[in-house]
C-alpha cells in the first residue's frame, strides 16, 4: 500500500521547523557558552565553564544581576499589591468609570513599548525630576501591572460569589471572609501574577534602556551593552543563565499553582 | 408554658427594590410567622430572590423595611444578622474540608474547640452523614453536598434558614428525597424558613404558608391547598397546575352558584370567586384533574355536573394517569387528566367530559 504525505502530516513537520528555527539560536547560544575558544565556532573544541568562572567575577555584570533581582522583586511585590485589590474591585463591584479605569490599566500591553518608554521620559523631564531606580521601578510596575490585573481577574470570575456570601452569612466579616475564603482560593492566581511580574521586569529591555541610569543598569540593558563593544562569549554564558532564570520562573509558578488548585475545585 | 409564636416574625414592609430603571421588587408587605415554611414561588424574573437576598443583606432595599423579631435590620450588615443561607449551587468552601465547613460559622460565635467539635458532630448526625469530617467537598456528590451546607447553616442555629433554590441542582429522584429531609428537619427543628423555588411541587408540598409572585407583586398568599383550589387569578390558576379557561358572561344566581353563558352558547354553573353583576364578562377556571371522563354513548346527565362533549385530538400516557387533549365542537381545546382505569381512551374516541359545579370557579378578567 501506498502511502500519501497527507496535510495533516505537512502541517507537522512544517510546524516542527518553525520550532527548529525559534529554538535553535537559543540552544545555539547555552552550547557555545561552553566553547572554550575565545571565537565560537563548531565543531566545539573541549568543554569548560570558563566563561562563566569570568562572568562571576565580572562586577558590573554581578551588579547588573542584582539590580535586576532587586528591581524585578520590587516590582512583582508593588504590581501585585495594587492588581489584586483592583482586581477584586472591577469583578466584584459596581462602579462609575469602570470599564474606562480597567481599559485604562490594561493599556500599556497595547502600547508599543518605545513609546511608554518616551512618554515616561518626557514626563519625568516635565516634572524636572532626574531619572532615578524610583522612575525605573513606577515604569516596569506599569508595563508589569496588566499581567497581574488579567491573570488575578480570570480567577476570581471563577470564584464564585456565593462562597463570599456563604461565609458573610455565616458571621465573618468583610475582612475575615478576604482572609479565609477569597485569598486561600486566590493565592495561585496571586503568586503566578508575581512571577509573571517578576520575569517580565527581569526580561525588558526596550522601556528600560530609556529609564536605566549608568547606576541601575539591568542584566538585558547590560547585554545590549556589551554587544555593542565586543562579542565575548561571557555573553553566551550570560544568556544562558538569563534563559534559564526566565524560563523556570514560570513553570515553577505554574508547578505551585497546579499544586495549590488540587483539592479546591474550580 | 409554651411561648406564643410571633405571626411576624420576619416582617416586610414596603420593601422595593429598583435596579435603575428596573422594578425588581414593588412595595410589598409580608408576614412570615415564627417556625413555620414558607415559599415564594414564582417564574424566573419575579423577585422572588431579590426579596430573599434582601433579608440576607445581600442586596440593599430602594425603600422600606425588614424586620426580624420586631427589630428594624435595613442597617444590620449581613454578618450581623445571624441567618442561615442555603445556596442553589451549595457554595461549600472547596478548600476546608467538610469538618472546617459546617465549623465555619462557629468560629466566630467564639465556641470552645470541644464544644465546636460537638456541635459539628450533631449536625453532621442530624443531615445523616456522620463521618465525613475529614473529607473534602468535592469527594461528595451533589446531595450530599447540600446536605452539607444545610448543617453548616443549621449548626449555627439561624433565626431564620434562607433557601435560593436549594433542590434545583439536583437529580430528579434525589430531588424527592432531598425535598422530605428539608421538611422533616424544618419541622424537627421549628426553625423560620423562607423557601425560593419556581417548582409548584416543591413549594405545594412541603409549605406552610405559600407566596406567589410574579412581576414583582404578590399575586397570592395562603396555605398550599387554598391557593391552589382558590386561586385568586388567572397567573396563579395557570402557574400553579393544569387549568383550563373558558370565557363566560354572567346571567344569573342559582342558589351558590352563578349561571354562566360560554362562548358557545352553552350555560354552566359556577362557583364565583368575588361579587360579579349580570352581564360581567368572566373567566371559568377548570383544573385539569377535575373533570372525569366518559364515553359520550355511555353518557346519562346527573345534578351538579356541567357536561363538555368532545372528540380526543391527543393525549400523552404518564405512568398512573393519562393526560388528554379534547377538542370541543366549538374547536375549543380542553386538558383534563385521569387516572386509567381500565384501558386509557384512544385518539379520536367521542368522549364527554363532566365535572363538579364546584370545581368551575369564575374569576374577573
Amino acid at each position: 500500500m501506498k502511502k500519501f504525505i497527507s496535510g495533516w502530516s505537512l502541517i507537522k513537520i512544517f510546524t516542527f521547523l518553525v520550532y527548529v528555527w525559534m529554538f535553535t539560536p537559543i540552544i545555539a547560544v547555552v552550547i557555545l557558552s561552553f566553547n572554550p575558544q575565545q571565537f565560537g565556532s563548531f565543531p566545539m573544541e573541549g568543554f569548560s565553564f570558563k566563561w562563566y568562572v569570568k562572568l562571576s567575577h565580572n562586577s558590573t555584570i554581578l551588579d547588573a544581576f542584582k539590580n535586576s533581582l532587586v528591581l524585578g522583586s520590587c516590582t512583582a511585590v508593588l504590581a501585585t499589591a495594587f492588581g489584586v485589590p483592583a482586581a477584586m474591585a472591577f469583578i466584584r463591584y459596581e462602579f462609575r468609570g469602570k470599564e474606562f479605569l480597567n481599559t485604562l490599566l490594561i493599556a500599556p500591553i497595547m502600547i508599543p513599548e518605545v513609546v511608554l518608554g518616551v512618554a515616561l521620559l518626557l514626563f519625568i523631564r516635565w516634572l524636572q525630576q532626574p531619572k532615578s531606580f524610583a522612575l525605573l521601578l513606577i515604569g516596569h510596575v506599569v508595563l508589569t501591572l496588566p499581567y497581574v490585573l488579567l491573570i488575578v481577574q480570570a480567577r476570581l470570575v471563577g470564584i464564585k460569589k456565593e462562597y463570599e456570601e456563604a461565609a458573610l452569612s455565616l458571621g465573618a466579616n468583610p475582612f475575615q471572609t478576604f482572609r479565609e475564603i477569597t485569598f486561600p482560593l486566590l493565592a495561585p492566581a496571586i503568586l503566578a501574577g508575581m512571577l509573571f511580574a517578576f520575569t517580565i521586569s527581569f526580561d525588558d529591555v526596550t522601556a528600560t534602556l530609556f529609564w536605566a541610569t549608568a547606576q541601575n543598569q539591568t542584566v538585558p540593558v547590560k547585554i545590549f551593552g556589551m554587544l555593542r563593544n565586543s562579542i565575548s562569549p561571557e555573553i553566551n554564558a550570560l544568556g544562558a543563565v538569563m534563559i534559564v532564570l526566565t524560563v523556570s520562573t514560570p513553570l515553577l509558578a505554574g508547578y505551585i499553582s497546579r499544586k495549590f488548585a488540587k483539592g479546591t475545585g474550580k | 408554658m409554651k411561648q406564643e409564636k410571633d405571626p411576624a416574625f420576619v416582617k416586610f414592609t414596603g420593601i422595593e427594590k429598583r435596579y435603575g430603571k428596573v422594578v425588581a421588587v414593588k412595595k410589598m408587605d409580608l408576614e412570615i410567622p415564627e417556625g413555620s415554611l414558607v415559599t415564594l414561588l414564582g417564574p424566573s424574573g419575579c423577585g422572588k430572590t431579590t426579596l430573599l437576598r434582601m433579608l440576607a443583606g445581600l442586596e440593599e432595599p430602594t425603600h422600606g423595611d425588614i424586620f426580624i423579631k420586631g427589630k428594624r435590620i435595613n442597617d444590620t450588615p449581613i454578618h450581623k444578622r445571624n441567618l442561615g443561607i442555603i445556596f442553589q449551587n451549595y457554595a461549600l468552601f472547596p478548600h476546608k474540608t467538610i469538618f472546617d465547613n459546617v465549623a465555619f460559622g462557629l468560629k466566630y460565635r467564639s465556641a470552645s474547640k470541644a464544644i465546636m467539635k460537638e456541635k459539628v458532630e450533631k449536625a453532621l448526625e442530624t443531615v445523616r452523614l456522620p463521618g465525613v469530617g475529614n473529607r473534602m467537598p468535592s469527594q461528595l456528590s451533589g446531595g450530599q453536598q447540600q446536605r452539607i451546607a444545610l448543617a453548616r447553616a443549621i449548626v449555627i442555629e439561624p433565626d431564620v434558614l434562607l433557601m435560593d433554590e436549594p433542590l434545583s441542582a439536583l437529580d430528579e429522584n434525589l430531588r424527592e428525597d432531598m425535598r422530605r429531609e428539608i421538611d422533616n428537619l424544618q419541622q424537627a427543628l421549628g426553625v423560620t424558613t423562607i423557601f425560593v423555588t419556581h417548582d409548584q411541587r416543591e413549594a405545594l408540598s412541603m409549605s406552610d404558608k405559600v407566596v406567589v409572585m410574579k412581576d414583582g407583586f404578590v399575586q397570592q398568599e395562603g396555605d398550599p391547598e387554598e391557593v391552589y383550589n382558590n386561586s385568586v387569578n388567572h397567573f396563579v390558576a395557570d402557574f400553579l397546575g393544569h387549568s383550563n379557561f373558558l370565557n363566560a358572561v354572567v346571567n344569573e344566581q342559582q342558589g351558590d352558584c352563578l349561571s354562566v353563558t360560554l362562548e358557545d352558547n352553552s350555560t354552566c354553573l359556577a362557583i364565583p370567586a368575588g361579587t360579579f353583576n349580570k352581564g360581567d364578562k368572566v373567566e371559568m377556571v377548570i383544573r385539569a384533574q377535575k373533570f372525569n371522563l366518559g364515553y359520550r354513548a355511555d353518557h346519562v346527565p346527573e345534578q351538579g355536573e356541567n357536561v363538555f362533549f368532545g372528540k380526543i385530538v391527543d393525549r400523552s400516557y404518564m405512568g398512573g394517569e393519562v393526560s388528554y387533549f379534547i377538542e370541543l365542537e366549538n374547536k375549543l381545546v380542553l386538558h383534563a387528566i385521569n387516572f386509567v382505569k381500565r384501558s386509557p381512551y384512544r385518539r379520536g374516541d367521542e368522549v364527554c367530559m363532566k365535572v363538579m359545579h364546584e370545581h368551575c370557579r369564575l374569576l374577573k378578567i
